[in-house]
């Protein structure tokens, strides 16, 4: 889901002059409300800083009575709405906002959970692993050389799988249930526990990538014929099943889209080189 | 009253801060009748690279109410946002108790509690608000 394009909306909860203050239980109702259904909201009053100023579109509510100005621009130049919010619950209040929103354009039906990784380059030494080991094209380098996030969208919801290959614990997922992944604090011992990595070649007894390679080649060459497309499959889900075991948190969902062990294997080149080619052009 | 701005992370997007936290706080900011900003989720506000990234980084001293400060840096970076070590205090919704974060965010002084560099839990800085005085 590509998010970037979409037009901000951003509801303002205005408390300052000219307006009358809401009853605070009023105000929470409506805001929890409306971040439930994904709205940002700032709460503007005579007290604390300024919220920051934003080139969203905003719809402004408040309780103005007969001070209600109709449509103003703000310093940026972005439209303002006022609404007055006397009399509405927070029900009322949504509904309100929801067809603000729908006026920007139809917005994608699904709710898009944000998963995806976040690289701690505090941490990150750049050795590529994760660009190795991911099938899903979801890292690249830069034009620096460096490793980054290409591809978010491609990264599989729940799964973690690549945070587990870092050796420096570098790769978050800031909405996974557990530390360091989640972002916590990462201790000496993360580093050497035996979980937080998957060592991926063992689990077929080697280096997973040239086994499958020798396997598809002898498959090849010996009885092309007799290849039993059910004996294939029997065996990929046996090595996901393995997999699914030692690392305990990868959703079935996802081991069960991984592509064919020839398709594996072809990725793994291609991102094995994309990965040799970014180490061979940084600086030693 | 201290002088720096409020964001409040809703996490809507998953249940990975205890409800009731969450709720706890942006209950108490609303009675507190402080100005404030809520978003509804950061890490999508980070995933669609929204300016308002910037804008809150841009924007002077800072007290976020979220999640894990590490996690926080690096979702502002890598929508291209830097917040600055020294100006940022990030109050853990995940860990942190529900007086415990208004506490922070209503605390005079601002405590920065970025990493700054690859630290360890040796040497993590205690981010736990010890002065709650008002």
């Amino acid at each position: 889901m590509n998010l970037t394009n979409e037009t901000a909306v951003r509801v303002v909860f205005y408390e300052g002059a000219d307006s009358h203050p809401s009853p605070p239980s009023d105000v929470f109702l409506a805001m929890q409300s409306l971040l439930t259904r994904g709205f940002g909201v700032t709460r503007v009053t005579g007290l604390g800083v300024p919220p920051v100023t934003t080139d969203s579109r905003h719809l402004v509510m408040g309780r103005f009575g007969d001070t209600l100005p109709a449509h103003a621009q703000d310093t940026t130049g972005c439209p303002l709405r006022f609404q007055e919010v006397s009399g509405l619950d927070a029900n009322q209040v949504v509904a309100v906002a929801e067809a603000f929103r729908d006026e920007g354009g139809p917005r994608p039906a699904a709710v898009w959970k944000p998963w995806f990784p976040v690289i701690d380059y505090d941490r990150c030494t750049n050795c590529m692993q994760c660009l190795s080991f991911c099938l899903f094209g979801v890292y690249g380098v830069d034009g620096e050389k460096r490793i980054e996030v290409q591809n978010q969208d491609n990264c599989k919801t729940n799964c973690p799988a690549c945070s587990r290959v870092c050796p420096e614990a570098a790769i978050m997922f800031p909405k996974y249930k557990a530390g360091p992944i989640n972002g916590d604090v990462v201790s000496d011992s993360d580093l050497n526990r035996e979980k937080m990595k998957i060592d991926i070649s063992a689990l077929l007894g080697g280096d997973v990538y040239s086994l499958l390679r020798t396997r598809s080649e002898r498959a090849k060459s010996r009885f092309s014929k007799e290849r039993d497309s059910d004996k294939a499959l029997l065996e990929r889900q046996k090595c996901l099943t393995k997999l699914a075991a030692l690392a305990g948190d990868i959703p079935p969902e996802v081991l069960m889209s991984l592509p064919s062990p020839e398709e594996i294997a072809r990725r793994a080149e291609q991102a094995s080189a994309k990965a040799q080619a970014a180490l061979a052009g940084q600086p030693t | 009253m201290n002088s720096s701005r409020i964001v409040f992370c809703h996490c809507t997007y998953a249940q990975v801060v205890p409800a009731e936290v969450k709720e706890g706080v942006l209950r108490q900011l609303c009675q507190s009748g402080v100005a404030f900003d809520a978003v509804a989720d950061l890490c999508e506000l980070s995933a669609r690279r929204d300016q308002m990234l910037k804008d809150i980084a841009n924007g002077g001293p800072v007290r976020i109410a979220a999640c894990f400060p590490r996690a926080i840096k690096w979702l502002f970076a890598s929508a291209g946002a830097t917040l600055p070590l020294d100006t940022t205090e990030v109050l853990n919704m995940r860990v942190q108790s529900i007086d415990e974060v208004t506490g922070g965010l209503s605390r005079d002084t601002l405590q920065p509690n970025l990493p700054a560099g690859k630290v360890t839990a040796t040497d993590h800085p205690v981010s736990l608000p010890t002065d709650t005085s008002p």
